[in-house]
Parts: structure tokens; sequence; C-alpha cells
């Protein structure tokens, strides 16, 4: 018997890059294959080849044995393929219902038939084990549950094998669980899936094959069973990497920042942080760990001047920073590395030098009074992409032609380039890959020990959990307790998450 | 949507029993005021059509007001020239649909800032129809009123929604059908996608491009007939500059009726009603604004109306935006 899908000898090279050189595999059905890479590796070319939104070079794809045409989208879906775009091809404003059946609607008298598109919407739901409300509108709809409607979406014309491109880069920890429960179910019921991603752990998890690919070539393939997280994040990206964090242990001194009884609201005008007092001290970090949403951005965005802070204040050195006013907090010494960093962290239109310098472009030296001082700009700008690995032919180039690892580095770089006295960092290590992770870790440690008081927001326990001195738990716009990290019991820190009186 | 509901025939109730209280007082005079509040307000309402067509499908037009003019032109000539008020009703979909599709041109295929693209299209307009204006051609007659057997004799709706025009009539009647199209068929659900999250409609299979002209030229067809309505059935000439803006109040009206048709309307004949009580006022001499004041109404009100929906509506998330398939 055939497999599901089998590529062979696939070629496809860009201008000045060869996304795919030569690359073989095969999928089943029923089985699930991670394909791991850093980015920019080739797997996003290589499914998109299979789902024919590109045309490769050479090489020959075959679905059930029987070749297919390439760049013909409709044809390889009505054969069984379905795909989870990395950014959801979702109308925030219509009903769950309406976006599953865009573009094949059910029709009574000329008019949208509403009630089978909704019954269809819940057989599928039902067959399939992923619940969802069709009334519901997407915007109204946390990310994770979204991306469901996204799986129904591929699922609804009868899929064997289904695509899903870096599922679980918006998703908090648990909508990963339940995603990664969700990929077993399918599998179980015969569906072929490719799983794209750089998380290891996602594929240790799941994946009954890894393929892993760097720089666009085939660099092994592995049983999960026979491997460990070292061994393929070693063939990702071709160098051992430390997963684990090293440090050396903390030598706190003098409490820098401090958070007094802070109030803030979220966007809706809800309370969000509800009441929180922090001490942060030079030379430790404090890692603040929770589920998504319970505060944390807020807490962030007021700290950082960004958002109203209703009550409490906050205190760098024993005095309080003017609310509202980012420039100010900065200049009283707090950096920041934003949780969004297309949105505040980056001017995309802007060129990566002017990005590196957002922070410093009016003082010296990188102006003279009124007038900016372009060399200097270019002189840190060489230096700053140099030692932070920035992948770019320029740093004259715009801020958006960075990948998104690359645009992350460019941040980090900036907030770090300072000497600092506190950093918050939120997110600081989303949607990048392994090899840049150890690179920001380390980054964060040593800011750590040239005496920083850095604040860390995560939504990976694990990351907070390795490289934080101490973590506070936040749930519900509260700190419900600090602990020491060194030998903290993550189950014990899982179930203060969840808001369980541990 | 069901609270918005509640709000709305919470308003047409309202609107009811104030008519019922002035129509108690003063019949013929409420019958009058109503009528003309509609002849007032329906080319506005038809003139946001054209906005509203445009912006769902994701393409920004503050080019209607060029859209009027030109059709106008082109409808009057021709039914002067032809001496034929079919002819000139063609003539002026004809008129409309050049110009929403000159606007496709620019702003779907050469992804023109949509901005720069309207206002093309009203210098355009307004430029060729003084260059080719001449005075001195009139028109055969203007449209016949229809009285519509039996209805217009149900007193008060009789007077004010029967004895029209036969382009007011379509033109209510589509007004209506464009808000059961936009949501309730295929073709509505489609067009909203384009014009909200045009890459989600491409990935079902939905040609972005080719659905944003289909609108376009539908939405020039409501200018057209806008402007067939204009010359042809309420005024029955046409001079320099003589769309007089209405383009521009139909795009306040569009954000006021939340890009729906129906809301829309209701805005439209909300202005139409001002103009009319304004007018009544000062013909019966009860107060005496002088009548530039009077000719300013609609302008201050779309003033007063945009400040008010400002920021409180949301136009289509597309609106503006060249839609660009993801390259590589």
């Amino acid at each position: 018997m055939s497999a599901l899908l089998e590529i062979s000898n696939l070629t496809k090279a860009f201008p000045g890059v060869v996304a795919n050189n030569n690359i073989s595999l095969h999928v089943n059905a029923g089985e699930i294959l991670g394909l791991l890479g850093e980015n920019g590796a080739g797997k996003s070319t290589l499914v998109k080849a299979v789902f024919g939104l590109l045309t490769p070079d050479t090489g020959v794809i075959l679905i059930d044995g029987q070749a297919i045409e390439y760049g013909d989208t409709l044809g390889v879906i009505s054969r069984g393929v379905g795909m989870v775009h990395q950014h959801f091809q979702l109308v925030p404003v219509m009903t769950v219902a309406e976006n599953i059946v865009l573009g094949d609607e059910p029709k009574k008298f000329g008019l949208i038939d509403r009630k089978s598109a909704k019954a269809e919407v819940l057989r599928l739901s039902e067959k399939y084990g992923l619940e969802v409300d069709p009334d519901a509108r997407i915007e109204d709809l946390p990310v994770g549950m979204q991306q469901r409607v996204e799986i129904l979406k591929a699922l609804r014309k009868d899929v064997r094998l289904l695509i899903l491109d870096e599922p679980t880069a918006v998703l908090t920890p648990q909508e990963t669980d339940e995603l990664l429960d969700v990929m077993k179910n399918l599998a179980s019921q015969g569906v072929g899936i490719i799983l794209i991603t750089h998380k290891l752990r996602e594929v240790m998890a799941v994946a009954d094959r890894v393929v892993v690919l760097r720089n666009g070539n085939v660099v092994g393939s592995a049983s999960p069973r026979d491997t460990d997280e070292a061994g393929l994040a070693q063939m990702m990206v071709g160098r051992s990497v430390v997963l684990e964090v090293l440090k050396s242990k903390a030598k706190p001194k003098d409490v820098v920042l401090s958070i007094r009884s802070l109030e803030v609201l979220d966007d809706r005008k809800m309370p969000a942080v509800k009441g929180i007092d922090l001490e942060v001290r030079s030379g430790e970090i404090l890692g603040i760990a929770g589920v998504e949403g319970n505060g944390q951005r807020e807490l962030v965005e007021a700290i950082a001047g960004m958002r109203n802070r209703v009550g409490g204040q906050v205190l760098v050195d024993g005095k309080p920073t003017k609310n509202l006013h980012p420039r100010s907090v900065r200049s009283a010494g707090i950096s920041h590395i934003p949780e969004d960093r297309e949105k505040h962290g980056l001017v995309a239109t802007y060129s990566i030098a002017d990005n590196l310098v957002l922070n410093q472009f009016n003082q010296p030296p990188f102006a003279k009074g009124w007038i900016r001082d372009l060399e200097k700009v270019d002189e840190i700008a060489k230096e700053l992409v140099e030692k932070f690995d920035v992948r770019t032919p320029s740093y004259a180039n715009l801020a958006n032609s960075l990948s998104g690892g690359n645009k992350q580095k460019v941040v980090v770089a900036r907030e770090l380039s300072q000497t600092l006295q506190v950093l918050i960092a939120a997110q600081p290590t989303r949607g990048v890959d392994v090899g840049s992770i150890e690179f920001i870790h380390n980054q964060l440690i040593s800011a750590r020990d040239n005496g920083a008081a850095v604040l860390l927001v995560s939504a990976e326990l694990d990351e907070i959990l390795s490289l934080s001195d101490r973590v506070a738990v936040i749930y519900g716009g509260k700190i419900v307790a600090i602990i020491d990290a060194e030998g903290a019991d993550r189950n014990y820190i899982g179930r203060l998450m969840a808001g369980l009186k541990a | 949507m069901r609270k918005l509901t509640s709000k709305s025939s919470l308003l047409t109730y309202i609107v009811i029993i104030i008519i019922a209280f002035f129509y108690s007082r003063d019949s013929l005079v409420t019958t009058s005021v109503a009528g003309s509040a509609l002849l007032f307000g329906l080319p506005l309402a038809m003139a946001a059509m054209v906005g509203i067509l445009s912006e769902r499908t994701g393409v920004v037009n503050i080019g209607i007001e060029g859209t009027l003019l030109f059709s106008a032109f082109l409808g009057f000539f021709i039914g002067a020239l032809s001496k034929n008020l079919i002819f000139g009703i063609l003539g002026a979909l004809i008129g409309g649909m050049m110009m929403t599709l000159l606007l496709a041109l620019l702003a779907v295929n050469w992804k023109m800032d949509q901005i720069i693209a309207g206002t093309i299209i009203n210098i355009l307009a307004a430029g060729l129809t003084s260059f080719f204006y001449k005075q001195g051609y009139a028109l055969p007659s203007i449209l016949p009123r229809w009285e519509v057997p039996f209805l217009s004799k149900i007193p008060f709706i009789g007077p004010v929604f029967f004895t029209h025009g036969p382009l007011t009539y379509i033109g209510l009647i589509l007004i209506i059908a464009l808000w059961v199209g936009l949501f309730h068929t295929v073709w509505g659900l489609r067009s909203r996608a384009v014009g909200e999250h045009p890459s989600s409609a491409d990935s079902a299979g939905v040609s972005v491009v080719r659905l944003r002209y289909i609108n376009l030229a539908i939405a020039g067809a409501f200018g057209g007939l806008t402007g067939a309505y204009l010359t042809l059935e309420l005024v029955g000439s046409f001079d320099r500059g003589f769309s007089a803006g209405k383009g521009f109040t139909a795009l306040a009206l569009m954000i006021f009726g939340r890009w729906n048709p129906i809301g829309a309307l209701g805005a439209a004949i909300f202005f139409g009603t001002a103009q009319a009580v304004a007018n009544q006022l000062m013909i019966t001499g009860v107060v005496n604004i002088p009548q530039p004041f009077i000719n300013m109404l609609p302008y201050i009100l779309t003033i007063v109306v945009l400040a008010i929906s400002a920021g409180k509506v949301r136009p289509p998330a597309a609106a503006g935006a060249p839609y660009e398939k993801e390259k590589s």
C-alpha cells in the first residue's frame, strides 16, 4: 500500500536561497509526522508546495500514489488535504458557523441557510470531539477556540491529511495540551498529520516520527522513542544546544523596583490587576507565573507607563514614576521588552538601525541637540546586529523584512544595549527558535549578573522556572504566592496558577 | 444584535407617536412634510448605498460625489438629446458605473491609495461635467408620478409613500433588497468576508478581485440611479456642480447608519425630515430663518452626525487596503 503522502526529491529555490533542497519524506494514514526546524529552515515552503500554494522547481508529490498538480490548491483540497495556517484565516466579525461554511454555503431559496450551517458545524464538532459554539463571534473567542474553528474548517471537507503550521505559537500551555490531544484523537481516526513546529516538547509528546530540516535539507529523522529533546535540538541547530539554563546563584542587593498596591483596568475597563505589591532587587530575576489573561499584560503595561494605573505606585530606587508617560518611565531606568513586538516593540517601516536606537535616538551620542548623528547610529547598529546575531543582509533594511525570531532579537538588543536598572521582559522568547531562545536567556542572565532587577513574564512555566530566582504566581489579578525558584514544585505552582488553594 | 433591534424598535415607536401627534393636530401639513422628507432623504440614502457596497467589500469610496455628478450629467444630456427619459436613465446608470469601475481599476488593480483614487473621481467628474456643459437643453418632461392603486388611498401612508415617480419606488425596493442581499445571501456573506478579512475569503476559494469588481459595478448602478432620480424625476434640469455635496453627505450617512442599508436609509430620512421641517417653518412664517441658513442645514447636520458617531462605529476592517496575495 502506498503512503498517504509521498514527497520525493523536491527542490525549490527562491532568488538567493534554496529553501528546499532535494527533500524526500512520507506520511502514512493515522500517523503524526513532526516537521522540526528553526525559523527559515524551509518547513513552510515544503508544506506550501504540498498544499498547492507554490510550485517546486523539481520533485514529485504523490497523494495516495498519484501525483498532484502544482499550484492547484482546490484540487489538493478535493483530494483530502487540509491546512491550518499559522495566521488564522477567519473573519473576526462573523460567527463560527459563517466562517466554517464560507466558500461553500448551504442555500435555501437563494438565501443562506443558517440553520443547516449550524447543524453542520455541530455535526462536525461532535464527530471530531471539538466543542464550539456555532453562534459565537470569532473576535469574542480566545485564541485556542479560534484555532479550533480553523481546524474544523479544514476538517469539513473529509480531510485525510491535515497540515498544521506552527499551531501552538499563539496558544497558552493549557490550549497547547488540548490541541495535542485533539491531534492524537484525529490520528486515531486515521487522519495523517504533519505538525510543523520548533517546539521540541510537542513533537516528543505526539509525533510518531520526526523529520528535522535545516537550511532546506533533511538533516535527520528519528522516532521520539529513540531520541530526546537534546538530540533533536542538536539536529535542528547543527550544534549542541544547552536546553537547561546555566546560571550562577543570584546575588541580590537593594530593592530597585517596587510596586505598591497597583490597580489596573483591562481594555473593557474591568479590574485586571487588583492591588499587587512586588519588590525586585538588583541582581535577581523575579518571574511571574500564571495562565495568560490573569492580569500579566495589564501589570506590565502599567509598569511601563503604557496603561493607566488607577491605584498604587511604581517606584524605582524609591522614587515614584510618572503614570501614563512611557518616556519618563524609561528615563527613570525601566527598560521594557513588550509582549507584542509587532505592535509595541518595533516600528515596522523603520530600518533595523533606527529600531535599535528607538529608546535613545534623541540622546547623545545619537543626537546633537535636534540633529541626529546617523554615523553613530550606524556604528551601534552594526555592533548590535553582530552581537545579537540578527540575520539580515543589512541593518539598513526595514524591520518588517525580518522573521519573527530576528525581530525579537532586535527588540532584545535595543533594550539590553543600555546599562540597565530595571528590565521588564514580557514573553521574551515567544515565537523564537531554540538557538535564539538559548541566546536570549543568556542575555537576560547576564543582565541580572550586571546588577539589573529583572521582572520576567512568560506563558511558559519552564522558562519561568529555569530563569527566575524567585517566582510570583499571579491569579485573577493578584499575586497568590511568592516562592524560591530553586527546588520549586512544578505541580504546586501549576495548581496555584489554576486558582486552586494548593 | 438583539439589543440593537430592541433599540431600533423603540425608536420606531417614538417616531410613530410623534407623527401621530402632529397628524392629529394638522394632517395636511404633517403629510406634506413627511412626503418631502422622503423626497429629500431618498437620494441621500441611495447615494449612501454606493458607499456601503464599496466599503463592505473593502474599497473606500469617497468618489460618490463625482459618481452622482457624472451620472446626472450623462442622464440629463442623453435624456435631453434623445428626448427619451428611458435612454436618460440608461445613460445615468452607465455614467455611474463608469466612475465606480474606474475606481475599481485604480484601487483594486493598480492598488492606488483609495482616498486619492476617490479624489480623482471627484475632480474628473467635476471637470468633465463643466467642460462639456452646454446651456439651453431641456428634458421633454420629467418622469411621471404614479399613484399606486389602493395603497395610495391609505391616509398619511398613501400620499407619503405611494404617490411618487418610478425611481422612488425602485430606489426604496433596491435599498431593502441590498439589506437582504448583504446579510442573508451567499453573495453578501462573501462580500462582507472580502471587506473584513480578504485572505480568509481567498483561502475559501472566493475571488477577492472579482467580487470587488462586481460590487463596485453594482455600486455604480446605485449611483447612476441616484443621478437619474435627481435630474430626471426630482428636479428636471442640470447645472454645474449639480450634486452639491450630496455624495459627501451620503458618506456621513453611511457611517451614521453603520454601513447598514436600513440604518443609512433611516439616517437619510432623518436628514430629509430636518430639511422638510425647516422649509415648512419658513413657508408658514413661524420662524424667520434666512434662506442661506436653511441651505446650510444638511452640511451642519453632517458635521453633527459625524461628531456623534466618531469613534463609536467601526468600518469594515479591510476597507482601504488593496489585497495582496501572500508572497512566496
